[in-house]
C-alpha cells in the first residue's frame, strides 16, 4: 500500500470511528455540587440514582455529570457566558432569581419552547402547586421545574447559650435587642468568640443577600422594592440594617469581621459555628440538611444535643413586613434546559425524568427536603417538619425583577463597605443608590427618606 | 576630499528583487491577513462600538441595546463618584500607585540592585540568584498566586510561622495590607526582567573602565554611579517604559485579592474585568477597555519616539 493510500485509510478508518458513537446522544448535566464536597447530596442522587436509572431507560442516551466544584456567582458567570455563545450544558440546576435577568437577556427560552408539546404534557405539572411552580416561572411561562424552595431562621448552638446562663430550650428573641443582648451574654463569657454570623460582603454573593440583608431589612418593615416594585435607593430601614450590620461587625465585633471579607469566608462561618466559635447564625434550611450532617466537612459534634432553631424577630415586635413579629424569606432552585442544547427531546426526557416521584423518593432518602411536588411524600424528619410549618406561612419572596441580580451584587457591596469600616452607613447607602440609580433608572427607584 | 563628500550621502534605490510576483506575494499574505482582521480589527472596532451603547449580557439592554453616545464614558469620569471607592477614578489613582510602587520603584531598583550585584559574586552565585529570581517570573501565574496565597494566610501562612519563630507579632497581611501585599508580590514577580536587561547592559561595559577606576581607588557605589548608570542609561527608559506597560495592565494581583476587600486592591485591569464579566455591563465594560487601549497606545508612542531617538543618535 502506498503512502497515500494508507494515509486515506487511516482517515476512513478514524472517521468510521468517531462516527459509530454519534448515533448515541449526549446529555451533559451541571450543578453545583461535589461528591464529597459542596451539595454532595445532589452530586449522590444525580450520579447515583438518577443517570444509571435514565440511562437504563434510554439506552441510546448518555448523560454525563459535571460537578462544578466554585462559587455560586462563578457558577451563574460560566452559565451567563456559556448561554450567550451557544455553548454549555444541555441540563443546569439553576437558582430561580436569576431567571428573569436571563429571559431578558435571552438566555433562556420558555420550556415548551425548546422542547416541544412533550413539556405541556407532562403529568408532573399537576402535582406542582402553583407557588413552587412560581419559582422557576417568569410572566406566565416555565423554564425549569422547581426541586424545591427553603425558608430562612436563627440556628442556635443550645450549649454555648447555656454557658451564658440562657435557657436555650425556649429561647426566641423577640426583637434585634434581644439578640444582641444574647451575643453580648455569649461575648462576656467567651470573649475570643464571635457569637453572630449575619452574611455580608462580596465573596459570599447572593449568600449575604438572602442569608444576611434581607432577614434585618424585612424585619424594619421593607423590601428591596416597594409595594409597586420600585427599587428603594434610601429609607431608615436600610441604615437600621446597615446599623446593626455595624454594631455586630465594627463596634463590638460580636461576629467575625474576617469571615465576611475573606474568599473563603462562607465556609470560615460555617466552620464558627461547627466550632463553637458562633453561637448564633442565620442560614437557610439547608444548612441543617446538606451542610451540618454527620459526615459532611462541617457537621455539629452531636448535632441533635447542640443544634437549635429560633423564629428571625423583627427590629421590634410588630414592626417586621406586614406587621409581622418574625420574618423569613424563601428562594428556590431547579434545573433548567439550556436553549442551545443539540438534543431538547433528550434532555427534557432527562429533566422530567427526574423530576417524577420515583426519583424525588430517591433523593429524599439522600437528603430529606421541603420539595415542591405535592406527590412526594414529606420526609419524616421532624426539624424540617416544624420549621417549615412554622415558617413558610411567614415568608416572603424576592422581587421577580431583572435587575434584581445585579441590584443584589449592590446591596454585597453596600453591606461589605459597612462590616469592613470603610464607610459609614450613610455613606454606604448614598452609594448603593446611585449605584441603583444608575443600574433601574432613577424612573424606577424611590427615596423614602 | 570633494570626491568624498559627493559619494557619501547617495539615495538608495529600493531593488525590487522579489521572489514572487506581486499577486502571488499578496495571495500568500491574505490568510495572514484575514486571520489578523478576524482577531485583532475587527474586536478592536467592535470594543469602541459597544462603548457606545448600554449592552449588557443579562436583562432587557442584552437583547435591546440602545445606542448612549458617550454616556458610559462620562459615566466614568462623573466628578461626583470618580473618586468614590469600586469607582473608575479610585481604581485608576490606586493603578498609577501601584505602577510606581512597585514597578518603577520596586522592580527596577530591584533588578538595578540585583544585576550590580551579581556581576562581581562567582559566577555559581550569580547562576543560582538568576535561577531563583527568573522562575518567579516564568512559573504559571495560577501557581504563583496559589503559592503566595499558602505562604500570607493569617493562621497557616508560611510568613506568620516564620514572625512568629524570631518572636515578631503575626500579621492579617491579605486583609490588613492588601494593597503592599500586591506591590511586593508585583515587584517580587516581575524583577527578572529588569534583572536581566540591566544585567546584560552591565556586562557590556568594557572592563577596563572599570578596573581604570580600581586603580584610581573607586569606591563600589562611585564605579555605580560614575560608570555603570551612565552607560546604561538609555536601557533604564526602555525598562521603565516596558514595566510601566506591563504593571498598568497585569491582572495576576487577581489571584490573590480578587480585587478585595473593598476595592482596595482593584486595579483597573481588574475594574474592568468586574464590569464587563462580573456586573455583565459590557457597554461599560468596553469604554474602560478602550481607555486602557488609549493609556498603552500613549506609553507605546513614548517608547518608540525613544527607540528612534537612539537610533538617529
Amino acid at each position: 500500500m502506498s503512502n497515500r493510500w494508507r494515509a486515506v485509510a487511516l482517515g476512513v478508518a478514524g472517521a468510521a470511528a468517531t462516527a459509530i458513537p454519534a448515533f448515541a446522544v449526549d446529555l451533559d448535566v451541571t450543578c453545583r455540587c461535589v461528591i464529597g464536597g459542596v451539595n454532595s447530596g445532589t452530586a449522590e442522587w444525580i450520579e447515583n440514582s438518577v443517570i444509571p436509572a435514565f440511562e437504563a431507560a434510554h439506552p441510546d442516551v448518555d448523560v454525563r455529570l459535571n460537578q462544578f466544584g466554585g462559587e455560586d456567582a462563578q457558577l451563574t458567570q460560566q452559565l451567563a457566558l456559556d448561554f450567550s455563545t451557544g455553548a454549555g450544558p444541555d441540563v443546569s440546576a439553576f437558582d430561580g432569581f436569576l431567571i428573569p435577568s436571563f429571559v431578558e437577556g435571552g438566555l433562556l427560552k420558555p420550556l415548551n419552547a425548546v422542547a416541544g408539546e412533550a413539556v405541556d404534557s407532562w403529568t408532573g405539572w399537576a402535582a406542582l402547586s402553583e407557588g413552587s411552580r412560581a419559582l422557576m416561572a417568569y410572566q406566565g411561562d416555565y423554564y425549569g421545574i422547581p426541586l424545591g424552595t427553603d425558608v430562612r431562621m436563627l440556628y442556635t448552638r443550645k450549649d454555648i447559650l447555656s454557658e451564658a446562663g440562657i435557657d436555650a430550650e425556649n429561647w426566641q428573641p423577640a426583637s434585634w435587642d434581644d439578640i444582641l443582648a444574647a451575643a453580648r451574654a455569649i461575648k462576656q463569657v467567651k470573649p475570643d468568640s464571635f457569637p453572630i454570623q449575619l452574611n455580608a460582603g462580596v465573596a459570599m454573593g447572593e449568600a449575604t443577600t438572602m442569608q444576611g440583608y434581607w432577614l434585618a431589612l424585612l424585619g424594619t418593615g421593607e423590601g428591596v422594592t416597594d409595594e409597586s416594585g420600585k427599587f428603594i435607593v434610601a429609607s431608615q430601614g436600610i441604615l437600621d440594617t446597615l446599623n446593626l450590620y455595624k454594631t455586630i461587625y465594627v463596634d463590638e465585633q460580636l461576629g467575625e469581621q474576617r469571615a465576611q471579607l475573606l474568599a473563603d469566608g462562607r465556609n470560615r462561618s460555617f466552620a464558627n459555628f461547627r466550632d463553637g466559635v458562633t453561637a448564633l447564625l442565620f442560614e437557610g434550611d439547608y444548612f441543617y440538611r446538606s451542610v451540618t450532617p454527620e459526615g459532611s466537612e462541617f457537621a455539629v459534634p452531636d448535632r441533635d444535643a447542640v443544634l437549635g432553631w429560633a423564629k428571625i424577630p423583627a427590629k421590634a415586635p410588630g414592626a417586621g413586613i406586614r406587621g409581622q413579629d418574625f420574618v423569613t424569606i424563601s428562594g428556590g432552585t431547579g434545573f433548567v434546559i439550556n436553549p442551545a442544547t443539540d438534543a431538547p427531546a433528550e434532555a427534557w426526557a432527562f429533566l422530567s425524568f427526574m423530576n417524577e416521584p420515583e426519583q424525588l423518593a430517591a433523593f429524599q432518602a439522600i437528603q430529606p427536603r421541603i420539595t415542591a411536588r405535592t406527590d412526594v411524600e414529606i420526609p419524616n424528619n421532624p426539624f424540617l417538619t416544624e420549621t417549615s410549618q412554622a415558617l413558610l406561612p411567614l415568608t416572603t419572596a424576592r422581587p421577580n425583577d431583572p435587575n434584581y441580580n445585579a441590584v443584589s451584587a449592590e446591596i454585597q457591596r453596600m453591606t461589605e463597605a459597612v462590616v469592613s469600616g470603610e464607610l459609614s452607613p450613610e455613606d454606604a447607602m448614598a452609594q448603593y443608590g446611585s449605584a441603583v440609580i444608575a443600574i433601574v433608572g432613577e424612573e424606577n427607584t424611590v427615596s423614602l427618606l | 576630499m570633494t570626491t568624498e563628500t559627493t559619494a557619501a550621502p547617495r539615495k538608495r534605490k529600493p531593488r525590487n528583487f522579489a521572489l514572487l510576483s506581486n499577486w502571488a506575494g499578496a495571495a500568500f499574505l491574505t490568510p495572514a491577513g484575514i486571520l489578523v482582521s478576524v482577531f485583532v480589527i475587527v474586536p478592536f472596532f467592535w470594543v469602541i462600538f459597544v462603548s457606545f451603547t448600554n449592552r449588557t449580557l443579562l436583562g432587557r439592554t442584552a437583547l435591546n441595546p440602545e445606542f448612549v453616545g458617550l454616556g458610559n464614558y462620562l459615566t466614568l469620569f462623573d466628578p461626583a463618584t470618580f473618586f468614590q471607592r469600586g469607582q473608575f477614578g479610585f481604581s485608576l489613582i490606586l493603578t498609577t500607585q501601584f505602577v510606581l510602587a512597585s514597578a518603577l520603584l520596586g522592580q527596577a531598583l530591584l533588578g538595578l540592585l540585583l544585576a550590580w550585584l551579581i556581576q562581581t559574586v562567582p559566577p555559581w552565585v550569580k547562576r543560582i540568584t538568576e535561577t531563583f529570581v527568573i522562575a518567579a517570573w516564568i512559573l504559571p501565574e495560577v501557581v504563583i498566586g496559589f503559592a503566595w496565597f499558602a505562604f500570607l494566610d493569617r493562621d497557616q501562612g508560611t510568613l506568620n510561622m516564620i514572625l512568629e519563630g524570631v518572636g515578631l507579632p503575626p500579621g492579617d497581611f491579605l486583609l490588613q495590607q492588601p494593597f503592599w501585599v500586591i506591590v511586593a508580590f508585583n515587584t517580587w514577580r516581575g524583577a527578572a526582567f529588569s534583572m536581566m536587561l540591566f544585567s546584560s547592559a552591565f556586562s557590556s561595559i568594557p572592563p577596563s573602565y572599570f578596573q581604570a577606576a580600581d586603580v584610581a581607588g573607586a569606591s563600589s557605589w562611585q564605579k555605580f554611579r560614575d560608570i555603570g548608570l551612565p552607560l546604561i542609561h538609555g536601557h533604564i527608559v526602555t525598562d521603565l517604559i516596558l514595566i510601566t506597560m506591563w504593571t498598568f495592565n497585569t491582572f495576576t494581583p487577581f489571584l490573590l485579592t480578587n480585587g478585595g476587600p473593598s476595592y482596595r486592591t482593584e486595579l483597573v485591569s481588574i475594574y474592568n474585568y468586574r464590569v464587563a464579566f462580573q456586573d455583565f455591563q459590557f457597554g461599560k465594560g468596553a469604554a474602560v477597555g478602550v481607555i486602557m487601549m488609549l493609556i498603552n497606545l500613549a506609553f507605546a508612542l513614548i517608547y518608540l519616539s525613544i527607540g528612534r531617538k537612539k537610533k538617529v543618535r
